[in-house]
């Protein structure tokens, strides 16, 4: 399988007021297209740093990003929002819809930024409620669903403009057992049949378990990167 | 376009301060449609005045009137065509509050002076031979059902008569139109000026001031300035001004109104910067997890910094055009008080240049905050 994400000795460093922490220390990761990888670790091993490098939202203090070819480490802060937005779908723990918007204006928010026509739009934000299961649900205000139907509508916002890598950040946090089996089964959906590359940082090893790879970290090093027995 | 229903939303996320803050933003700007308005229909009304009459009115006081004596003295100074007199009589009709523009005058040369008066020869003339005759303007008829014929009890809250009452008993022989003038202010309801200085107890023998139309208006100083000197050292000494002159010192008495109206609309506008200012800057602080999550799906900062600089448009310039549409509404509703008076396209225009300024002073300071958003905090909370 060939790469599609690769770090090349990853250094990130953060400063907090006078003093400065090294969250990842020369971090090297191949990951495959059409992979499903869970990230493991305790708390402060430097996961959500990991992801936020490999979806562009954080540049490395030394080493190279490639993703899909692209150097993110040397691509502008514009570019690199451009990037994001043709190539990334992503998966909030707290599902971060925008409150005021209606499910189906919330999925349409990465499509305003292509240049697809507003029944383009409508069509495939039809499309991707359809996918989660929510196709009736369209003109419900988020504070209106259950938490496991925010986060379909979070997924169908990532999965509406067809990115190739979806980064999820604890998705199954907040919701219970149930709900959070539900969004698993959606993003094994997504990888298996659509192809997508799943990249998903999670406290919970059942989680960890539908994924095709676990990798686990510890204070800012590679632990284990174990496949998952068939 | 297709942002809009983003920007629509933001700008009611908290629909009860958007709201007010929307009627903070239509009242000030209400006001500047209304003073700008007064203002500027002062201006074109002073610009739309007659060069050639010269108003004479006593140097001390207006209010001090000049002797009838002065009629033929003024006559005779050279470039004079023709002059008549205003007496104010302070009448009212039943009631003070039904108060009526009433003025004594010279049937005889009233006309002559004011030759865009519309009415018929017969009416003028019998308005001459009448000497408890009046004539009105057709709004003030229509406004009491009065025509030709009607005899009214005019009284009066300045001049009682000789009899110790206060009612002038017309006859109402004629109707006019004065649209020709500015209808707000020109004298509307004319009585015999004869008529009203035998009766009243005081005052007999003087008028109010003298309107005195000239051949050449080229030569309005001077012949003010010959008129004024012809009663230099006497008991009661003029100035002559022309009526472009004398009407902006009469609104002078008032004060300036042009720095009033800029003083009331400058402060109203500077507070507003504060309201607006402080609910665009509430609004970005409360959404900052939301424009970072905008800018993870890949809005760049120019993208959301615009968002926000178009709702401060949205809300600066829908409510300062509703406000400037509700003071042109208001001066047509208030016609009859004010006349012709309205906000110009001018004053329109200048009042959306300031409704975009309010947007872009107030917008700009947030949707730059909103550029120094680092995703990463944002979304952890920090």
């Amino acid at each position: 399988m060939s790469p599609i994400i690769r770090l090349s000795s990853i250094v990130k460093t953060y400063t907090r007021g006078r003093q400065t922490v090294e969250v990842l220390h020369a971090l090297s990761l191949e990951i495959g297209q059409g992979e499903f990888v869970s990230i493991m670790g305790p708390s402060g091993s430097g996961k959500t740093t990991l992801l936020n490098l490999i979806a562009g939202l954080d540049t490395p203090t030394s080493g190279q990003v490639a993703v899909g070819g692209e150097r993110l480490d040397n691509l502008s802060s514009v570019r690199r929002s451009a990037w994001r937005a043709r190539h990334i779908g992503f998966v909030f723990q707290f599902y971060n819809l925008l409150p005021v918007l209606s499910a189906a204006r919330n999925v349409e928010l990465p499509l305003l930024l292509t240049r697809l026509t507003a029944a383009q739009r409508r069509e495939r934000v039809a499309a991707a409620l359809q996918l989660v299961g929510l196709a009736d649900r369209a003109e419900h205000r988020p504070r209106e669903l259950s938490g496991g139907q925010q986060q379909r509508v979070s997924i169908a916002r990532a999965l509406v403009a067809d990115p190739s890598i979806f980064v999820c950040d604890e998705p199954t946090g907040d919701l219970d057992r149930e709900s959070a089996e539900g969004i698993l089964q959606l993003l094994q959906m997504l990888n298996r049949d659509r192809g997508k590359t799943i990249i998903m940082v999670t406290h919970d090893p059942l989680a960890a378990n539908h994924a095709t790879r676990q990798i686990y970290l510890d204070k800012g090093l590679l632990v284990v990167s174990a496949a998952r027995a068939a | 376009m297709k942002y809009l229903f983003l920007v629509w939303a933001g700008l009611w996320r908290k629909r009860a301060r958007s709201i007010l803050t929307m009627l903070s933003i239509v009242v000030a700007f209400l006001l500047f449609g209304l003073l700008q308005g007064i203002n500027q229909g002062m201006k074109n009304v002073f610009q739309s005045l007659n060069v050639d009459r010269l108003y004479v009115q006593s140097r001390i006081s207006m209010s001090d009137g000049l002797p009838i004596s002065y009629l033929e003295q003024i006559k005779s100074v050279p470039g004079v065509r023709n002059v008549t007199h205003w007496s104010y009589f302070g009448g009212f009709y039943q009631n003070v509050r039904n108060s009526l523009p009433v003025f004594a005058i010279d049937a005889a040369t009233q006309f002559a002076v004011y030759p865009k008066i519309k009415i018929s020869p017969e009416e003028i003339a019998a308005m001459r031979r009448t000497r408890a005759g009046a004539i009105m303007a057709a709004g003030i008829a229509a406004k009491y059902g009065w025509k030709i014929g009607d005899k009214i009890p005019l009284q009066t809250s300045i001049w009682t008569k000789k009899d110790g009452s206060d009612a002038y008993p017309v006859d109402v022989v004629g109707i006019m139109d004065i649209s020709a003038y500015n209808a707000g202010s020109f004298p509307a309801f004319y009585i015999n000026y004869d008529y009203f200085d035998e009766a009243r107890a005081f005052g007999n023998g003087s008028v109010l001031y003298y309107i005195v139309s000239i051949d050449d208006p080229r030569r309005g100083p001077e012949i003010a300035a010959a008129i004024d000197a012809r009663f230099a050292n006497s008991s009661n000494e003029t100035t002559t001004q022309t009526e472009q002159v004398f009407a902006q010192s009469q609104i002078k008495q008032i004060g300036d109104i042009n720095l009033i109206a800029n003083s009331i609309v400058g402060a109203a506008l500077f507070a507003l910067l504060f309201v607006t200012g402080n609910t665009m800057m509430q609004s970005v602080r409360e959404r900052i997890p939301e424009f970072a999550v905008l800018k993870t799906l890949g809005y760049s900062d120019g993208k959301v910094l615009t968002l926000i600089m178009l709702e401060a448009v949205a809300l600066c310039v829908v409510a300062g055009a509703t406000g400037l549409l509700l003071a042109r509404a208001a001066f047509a509703f208030m016609h009859s008080l004010f006349g012709a008076l309205s906000p110009s396209a001018r004053v329109m225009e200048m009042g959306m240049g300031i409704a975009m300024l309010l947007a872009l002073v107030s917008g700009l300071p947030p949707a730059w905050r909103s550029t120094r958003i680092s995703i990463i905090d944002a979304l952890a909370g920090r």
